[in-house]
């Protein structure tokens, strides 16, 4: 047994290396279902981190008006920060408010100006919330509307909310981070799908074209299993070979990415790649040599039940 | 003598074609039968009836009195190793040196590697290709391929050897060679079917002959000549 398992082995090595051309066009086909399944590992990644990013963009203020006792404008803040959807929670107080105007105007004279005419804050202080995630907002506000969740009183202090302003921005954008997420994953499926197939026909015709070679091996006696060992092996080496090179292939591209999008997507792919190599290499390995593997395996079968 | 194989009332047909009509004959232990006949008379049909690779249409084919056609997987594998084969196209394995390819028949079958480091170089010195031992297929001349060919057939010393027009690449030299070569194999007890259309090759052997034509057997001679 352990002499026939090394013979398949060294017979699947011989095959392989011998092949020469035909091994190579295999592993070139497997380099292009891996690198799409690593490509679209990517595409997930900077999906998600550019959807995060936007999200992060998104929030609600709460305007008091003015003159508030701040006593009461953190009494709201602490009742809010027991909200399960509620992620984070920045109080501005009116003068801060006020000095942040000021920076923000400070090339517009004319704004400057007109403030001074005033000679007292016009700016209310704010609460400004950021939820878990951007479809928590209108259950945020509708807090609000709810009277008997805050303290008594608490809504002669509330000027305004912005949400109603942003609430059409917030809805279109759960929309398509929804649909983003749904359309990548139907077509990283279908990608997947259609490059296990090509790679699968492609192991099929190598194959075929060693039919001659199976008929000569099952007249010389060989079991079917010691004909199709080898075989398998060989689809195994090419799994390795391919996935091999695919994640050498990357470190290039990833650097490429990194330099070019990191400030688009919000992530920088080398980055990633470098924290997750040893994880994703596996996920090429696995993929490669259970595709190669069972190609081989399937496509030999017709050949020897006969 | 008891029969090896025995073609009882066969017939094969391919669609509408015919191929074997109603063949009936036997083959006893050592003897050295050719089978000849035009292009199309049946003579690689009947070949590929022995060696399993084909079913009959109708009647059963019998080797040392079980039928072939009804063995299992396994079995079928195990039938196989006692009969050694030989083709006009050669049909070794192109990846292999012709050491491995000689070497391959007895990893098949099981056999050690030390017993397979001692026969191989016996029997490539039996077949004057010893010099050639590390080369692939692609590097020989046709009568060096057919040399390795019977050398991968006879290395598992097999009952029967089936050769199916081995000399129909070769010129007159290297036809003569491989006929001397499978007559020292029958020399030693082998049981040989050999299919041909070369006046020669027959007139050379001298031995049993069955003429086919049109997928029926119209002469059978003990000590033949080549007659269409």
């Amino acid at each position: 047994m352990l002499t026939h398992t090394k013979r398949i082995i060294r017979s699947g090595y011989h095959n392989f290396i011998r092949s020469g051309v035909t091994s190579i066009a295999s592993i070139l086909i497997m380099i292009v279902t891996l690198f799409v399944i690593t490509s679209l590992i990517f595409i997930q990644v900077a999906l998600h981190s550019s959807l995060d990013s936007i999200k992060d963009k998104v929030d609600v203020t709460v305007y008091f008006v003015q003159d508030t006792n701040e006593s009461d404008i953190k009494d709201v803040e602490s009742a809010l920060e027991k909200l399960p959807e509620v992620k984070s929670i920045v109080y501005t107080s009116a003068e801060d408010a006020l000095n942040q105007f000021k920076e923000k105007h400070s090339n517009d004279y004319l704004t400057l100006q007109a403030l001074d005419e005033l000679n007292s804050n016009p700016l209310g202080a704010t609460l400004n919330i950021k939820a878990k995630d951007p479809s928590q907002y209108e259950s945020i506000s509708k807090y609000f509307e709810n009277d008997n969740a805050l303290s008594k009183g608490s809504l002669t202090i509330i000027d305004k909310i912005d949400y109603h302003q942003n609430k059409i921005v917030i809805d279109r954008l759960n929309a398509i981070i929804a649909g983003a997420q749904k359309l990548g994953l139907a077509v990283s499926l279908m990608l997947i799908l259609i490059s296990i197939i090509i790679t699968f026909n492609t192991i099929r015709l190598i194959i075929y074209m060693s039919r001659e070679e199976i008929n000569v091996m099952r007249l010389v006696g060989a079991s079917n299993k010691y004909v199709q060992g080898p075989f398998v092996v060989s689809g195994i080496l090419v799994g390795i070979a391919a996935s091999v090179v695919t994640i050498i292939l990357f470190i290039p591209i990833s650097i490429w990415l990194g330099n070019q999008m990191t400030d688009f997507i919000g992530i920088n792919l080398f980055s990633y790649y470098k924290a997750n190599f040893f994880q994703l290499f596996i996920i090429m390995l696995v993929s490669g040599i259970f595709l190669g593997a069972i190609s081989s395996f399937l496509a030999i079968i017709r050949y020897i039940k006969k | 003598m008891e029969s090896m194989i025995y073609f009882n009332n066969v017939t094969k047909k391919y669609k509408d074609n015919m191929s074997l009509e109603d063949v009936t004959f036997s083959i006893t232990q050592g003897e050295f039968v050719s089978i000849v006949g035009h292009s199309g008379a049946g003579k690689t049909t009947l070949t590929k009836l022995i060696l399993a690779e084909e079913a009959p249409t109708e009647g059963t084919v019998f080797f040392e009195s079980t039928n072939i056609h009804k063995l299992s997987n396994r079995d079928l594998t195990n039938f196989r190793r006692k009969v050694g084969t030989v083709f006009q196209d050669f049909r070794l394995l192109p990846n292999r040196t012709a050491y491995e390819n000689i070497a391959f028949a007895m990893e098949a079958t099981g056999k050690e590697d030390s017993e397979i480091m001692e026969d191989v170089p016996h029997v490539l010195e039996l077949v004057d290709l010893t010099n050639r031992a590390f080369h692939y297929p692609h590097q020989l001349s046709g009568g060096e391929k057919q040399r390795l060919a019977i050398a991968r057939a006879i290395i598992t010393s097999p009952e029967l050897i089936i050769a199916d027009e081995p000399t129909g690449n070769l010129d007159p030299v290297n036809a003569t060679e491989v006929v001397n070569i499978l007559k020292k194999i029958n020399d030693l007890g082998t049981t040989i079917i050999l299919t041909t259309h070369n006046k020669a090759v027959i007139d050379q052997i001298k031995k049993r002959v069955i003429t086919l034509e049109n997928g029926r057997i119209i002469r059978d001679e003990k000590e033949g000549k080549y007659m269409i």
